[in-house]
């Protein structure tokens, strides 16, 4: 059996990550295609990134925050008959948010006093690391909803996408912090002046008292929810670190992404969580190294006119030829210059897990369906 | 157009991976060899902006990297006790309880504060005239139009206190398009020009002006044509063959690489048309191309610089 065949038939949860603008939602999305068509069950492709083409390459008008399904007719118009089903759902930070206080609030007027509290809404829409809490937060509601065979998550865009794995225990920690507690204490009590504190009274001229209220007010209201919270960070934290999650980290050829991916994948191994597969995308052909052929295009830019000149006349005039041989050359030599950096970058990768897998430069945009799968082959080969 | 470099402070945005940090180091560069003393700040810290100039790690604390050429990195806890000790006049804060702690809880629980001390040290610098441009490798397009927002946002939630009252002048600068511009960066692909066009759309709520599209990594034309039909004809079997035995080993990589390199032009064209299309035409769209460059060092920057300034 094939590797990352293997790695999606035994997984329950597959979190691809990396860089930006290194191919992840593609990533995600060619290997749900995939283990759809070829290993059957539900699959289902959890994504942040609102790309409307890929909607369109799931044959989807839109999706969002529910799950929707790709139809079957979709997969019948390019001739394949998955075994499974293919789902997909973006992530609405500002829904999932709302879900989870229903969720997690003691009472319906706690529960409409959070919702309606300004602070709670700027938290929720702006605030980043918002965002790596709940796509965890809303994998585990999906994972343990038991619908799915398999979730593909596809991570935020994180500056370190470390950070989302970070986001329960931080979470956690914040809602036991002591600094919350110091901030809170005063507008519990009513009995201790705390203003005449140096503590409050500077942070009252920075910020003013009733922003310092609104904040105590909102996290207040928030520690009803405490308990639930913390709790439920820690069950999203197991199933990360469980055997049936595996982490596919992507990256291109490129100096910077590498980095990150590097970083990443220690970071897993750090944390003992585990390191499915790397792929490696968009990465120019192998001919592009090849030294006999640079031979040939070296001679082409230096003198064209003589192999011009030794090709039948049906080919073209002569010195229009020539042209054509040296700016063939030229290019061959400009391209054959980034092939062989990441060839370089490639030996370098300083870890190597147990898959590595390259997708080729893809030369047209990924429109359909069949686009999707043809990704999918590759990784799969 | 009104000339890129006449204004103050530049926001450098794009897609990630689109090469924002090449086209921020660029644009410094040009302007300090045009005689601007220059500060290039790196927002979202990817800690590679220094190697862009080949000059050591960048701190909070600017330093002269170049000729006229000041490369540094935001630090918002830095910003906070710069703030603190020059603004409000509180040099002893400083010195009050574990700052470092008290600054993450605040910068946790408050929204917007993270990105008012960002969007306010550069504003300051503006303001202070210790540089003629200041030029901001910000963060990417999610998360931007939340920076350029900061000062508003900061004044909804906050209605009394020293934070508020600073956002009046941080507005003011933000918004006087003479002043602050955003750079959109995008390479000729499917998304980043997606996210380009998505992003000027979300700008015009801001009131922060848009200065320029960057296109950077433009493919040359390869063929005519004409010689297109040349190309066709030298990729049948026969010809190859010819070819390869005149030029004494095998041609077919050296057409398949041309192909390629034909076929991304193409695909790339499209989305320049999208992009385009897409924009207001008195936008100023410049082009850089793609440098097929060893390294992302000096000199991947110098050239750069050289496009940039063709292009102005």
């Amino acid at each position: 059996m094939r590797e990352i065949e293997r790695l999606l038939a035994a997984k329950e949860i597959v979190v691809t990550c990396g860089a930006g603008g290194v191919g992840k939602t593609t990533t995600a999305a060619a290997l749900g295609s995939m283990a759809a068509v070829h290993l059957g069950g539900k699959v289902l492709v959890l994504t942040v990134d609102p790309a409307r083409r890929l909607a369109t390459a799931m044959g989807l008008e839109s999706f969002g925050n529910v799950e929707t399904q790709v139809s079957p007719e979709a997969f019948a118009e390019i001739g394949v008959e998955p075994r499974g089903e293919l789902w997909a759902a973006m992530l609405d930070t500002k829904a999932s948010w709302d879900d989870l206080v229903r969720r997690h609030a003691p009472d319906a007027k706690t529960r409409d006093a959070i919702l309606a509290n300004p602070l709670y809404q700027n938290i929720t829409g702006k605030f980043v690391q918002s965002h790596d809490y709940i796509a965890m937060e809303r994998l585990y509601e999906l994972h343990t909803s038991g619908t799915y065979d398999l979730i593909i998550v596809d991570t935020p865009p994180t500056r370190h996408a470390i950070d989302f794995l970070e986001a329960p225990e931080r979470m956690a920690d914040f809602f036991s912090s002591k600094f919350l507690r110091l901030l809170i204490a005063p507008y519990k009590s009513r009995f201790v002046n705390f203003a005449s504190r140096p503590f409050y009274s500077v942070a009252d001229r920075i910020l003013g008292s009733a922003f310092l209220q609104d904040i105590a007010e909102f996290f207040i209201l928030f520690q009803s929810m405490y308990d639930g919270f913390v709790e439920r960070a820690r069950a999203v934290e197991r199933v990360l670190e469980d055997r049936r999650t595996a982490f596919v980290v992507v990256s291109t050829l490129e100096a910077a992404p590498v980095d990150e991916a590097e970083f990443f994948i220690e970071a897993l191994s750090a944390k003992k969580l585990h390191l499915g597969a790397l792929v490696l995308n968009k990465v120019l052909p192998d001919y592009l190294c090849d030294d006999d052929a640079a031979k040939v295009a070296r001679r082409l830019c230096h003198d064209a006119a003589t192999a011009a000149a030794a090709l039948p006349k049906t080919v073209g005039p002569p010195d229009e030829v020539e042209r054509v041989l040296g700016e063939l050359g030229e290019s061959f030599l400009n391209f054959q210059v980034v092939a062989k950096r990441e060839a370089e970058q490639r030996a370098e990768l300083a870890v190597k897990p147990d898959i590595v897998v390259s997708v080729p430069y893809q030369d047209r945009d990924i429109y359909d369906l069949s686009g999707l799968l043809a990704v999918g082959e590759i990784l799969w080969a | 157009m009104t000339g890129l470099l006449d204004r103050r402070l530049l926001f450098v945005t794009g897609k990630g991976g689109v090469g924002k940090t090449t086209v921020a180091a660029g644009l410094g560069l040009l302007a300090a060899r045009s005689g601007l003393r220059t500060l290039v700040c790196e927002v979202d810290a990817q800690g590679n902006l220094a190697d862009f100039f080949e000059a050591g790690p960048t701190s909070f604390k600017a330093r002269e990297v170049q000729p006229s050429l000041w490369a540094m990195s935001m630090d918002t806890e830095e910003s906070l006790k710069e703030y603190l000790s020059l603004q409000l006049k509180l040099p002893l804060l400083s010195r009050i309880g574990p700052l470092a702690k008290t600054f993450d809880f605040i910068a946790t629980a408050a929204p917007g504060v993270r990105e008012i001390l960002t969007v306010g040290k550069l504003a300051w610098e503006v303001r202070a005239g210790h540089y003629d441009l200041v030029i901001a490798d910000a963060p990417a397009t999610g998360h931007i139009v939340g920076q350029l927002r900061a000062p508003e946002a900061i004044k909804e939630l906050i209605s009394v206190g020293l934070v508020r009252d600073q956002t009046e002048w941080m507005t003011e600068i933000l918004t006087d398009a003479r002043q602050t511009g955003v750079v959109i960066v995008a390479s000729p692909e499917e998304m980043p020009v997606t996210e380009a066009l998505e992003l000027i759309d979300r700008l015009a709520e801001t009131d922060v002006d848009v200065a320029a599209i960057i296109v950077n990594r433009v493919l040359p034309e390869l063929f005519s044509r004409g010689e297109e039909e040349i190309f066709e004809q030298l990729r049948k079997p026969a010809a190859v063959k010819a070819l390869s035995a005149a030029a004494g080993g095998p041609a077919g990589p050296v057409l398949e690489a041309a192909r390629l390199a034909v076929t991304l032009r193409r695909t790339r064209a499209g989305h320049l048309e999208r992009l385009r299309a897409g924009v207001d035409p008195t936008l100023p769209i410049l082009f850089v191309p793609e440098l097929f460059a060893r390294t992302h060092g000096m000199r991947a920057t110098t050239q750069v610089a050289e496009r940039l300034g063709e292009e102005l």
